[in-house]
C-alpha cells in the first residue's frame, strides 16, 4: 500500500484527500478523515497566528516511520498525511490524516495512533502569537500520555 | 560534524546550524551538550536544562547516552509540538 505524506506551506483540501484515497475501489469500508485546526485560544489567553517550524528531511523520515508501524498493526487500504508548516491563523488547516480500511476500527484507531505521533515524535514545534508577545508552545504531558497508551496496548 | 538547531534552541544559540569538531573525549549527545555548553554564554542558556533538550542523530531520535561516533548530523531541539 502506498502511503501520501506531504509536507507543505499550502492549505490542503481534506474531502479531495479522502476521495483520492478511495477513487475506483469498492474494498474500502471506512475512511477517518481527521483535522487539526489552528484555535484563537490556548490556556486562557488569545492567539492571533501560529508558525510552524519543521526540520526538514526528519519530518518526512519520521512520519514515514510511522505510517510503516501504522500499516503493520492494521489492516490499512489507504495512508494520507499531510502537515503543514509556515505561519498560520486561527480557522486554518494544520495537519490532516487520512486512514482508510476495510471496516471503521482499524481506520479510527489508526488515526488516533498517527495522530498522537505526530504530536509527540515528529520534528515540529509551534511559535504562538499571543497579545502579550510571541512565545514557543510547550510540550503537554497529556499528548505524551497518549502516545504512551499505543505502547502499552503493545503487550 | 554537521549540528542543527531548532525553535528555541536555535534562538538562544542565534544559529541555525554551524559545523564542529568536539574533542575525542567527547562521545555522547550527553558528552557533546556539556562541551557545547562550555562554548559561550550562548550555548549554556540554551543548554541550562538539558532534560528538555531532545537530540536527533543523522534523522532518527537519540537518547542522551547514545554515543556521537560516526554521526554526520546531530540536531537539538526542545519538545516537540506539532500536529
Amino acid at each position: 500500500m502506498a502511503a501520501t505524506i506531504r509536507l507543505q506551506r499550502e492549505d490542503f483540501d481534506a474531502a479531495a484527500e479522502a476521495a483520492r484515497l478511495t477513487r475506483g475501489r469498492t474494498d474500502i469500508g471506512a475512511v477517518v478523515t481527521f483535522t487539526g485546526i489552528c484555535r484563537d485560544h490556548e490556556g486562557g489567553h488569545g492567539v492571533s497566528a501560529l508558525t510552524l517550524e519543521h526540520y526538514p528531511g526528519m519530518a518526512e523520515e519520521e512520519i514515514a516511520r510511522h505510517v510503516a508501524e501504522a500499516e503493520q498493526r492494521w489492516p490499512l487500504l489507504g495512508v494520507t498525511v499531510i502537515h503543514r508548516f509556515g505561519r498560520m491563523q486561527p480557522g486554518d488547516n494544520i495537519v490532516l490524516v487520512v486512514t482508510a480500511s476495510a471496516h471503521r476500527q482499524a481506520a479510527f484507531e489508526a488515526a488516533s495512533f498517527l495522530m498522537d505521533y505526530l504530536k509527540t515524535r515528529a520534528p515540529f514545534w509551534k511559535l504562538e502569537e499571543r497579545p502579550s508577545g510571541t512565545d514557543w508552545v510547550a510540550a503537554k504531558e497529556a499528548d505524551d500520555d497518549a502516545a504512551a497508551r499505543w505502547v502499552k496496548e503493545r503487550s | 560534524m554537521k549540528l542543527l538547531y531548532f525553535a528555541w534552541v536555535r534562538e538562544r544559540i542565534g544559529k541555525s546550524e554551524e559545523v564542529v569538531s568536539p574533542p575525542a573525549d567527547v562521545t555522547t549527545v550527553s558528552d557533546l551538550i556539556s562541551w557545547l555548553s562550555g562554548r559561550g554564554e550562548e550555548y549554556a542558556y540554551a543548554f541550562e536544562n538539558p532534560k528538555v533538550i531532545r537530540a536527533a542523530i543523522d534523522r532518527k531520535h537519540v537518547q542522551a547516552a547514545s554515543p556521537i561516533a560516526g554521526a554526520s548530523e546531530i540536531a537539538f531541539f526542545p519538545p516537540m509540538t506539532g500536529g
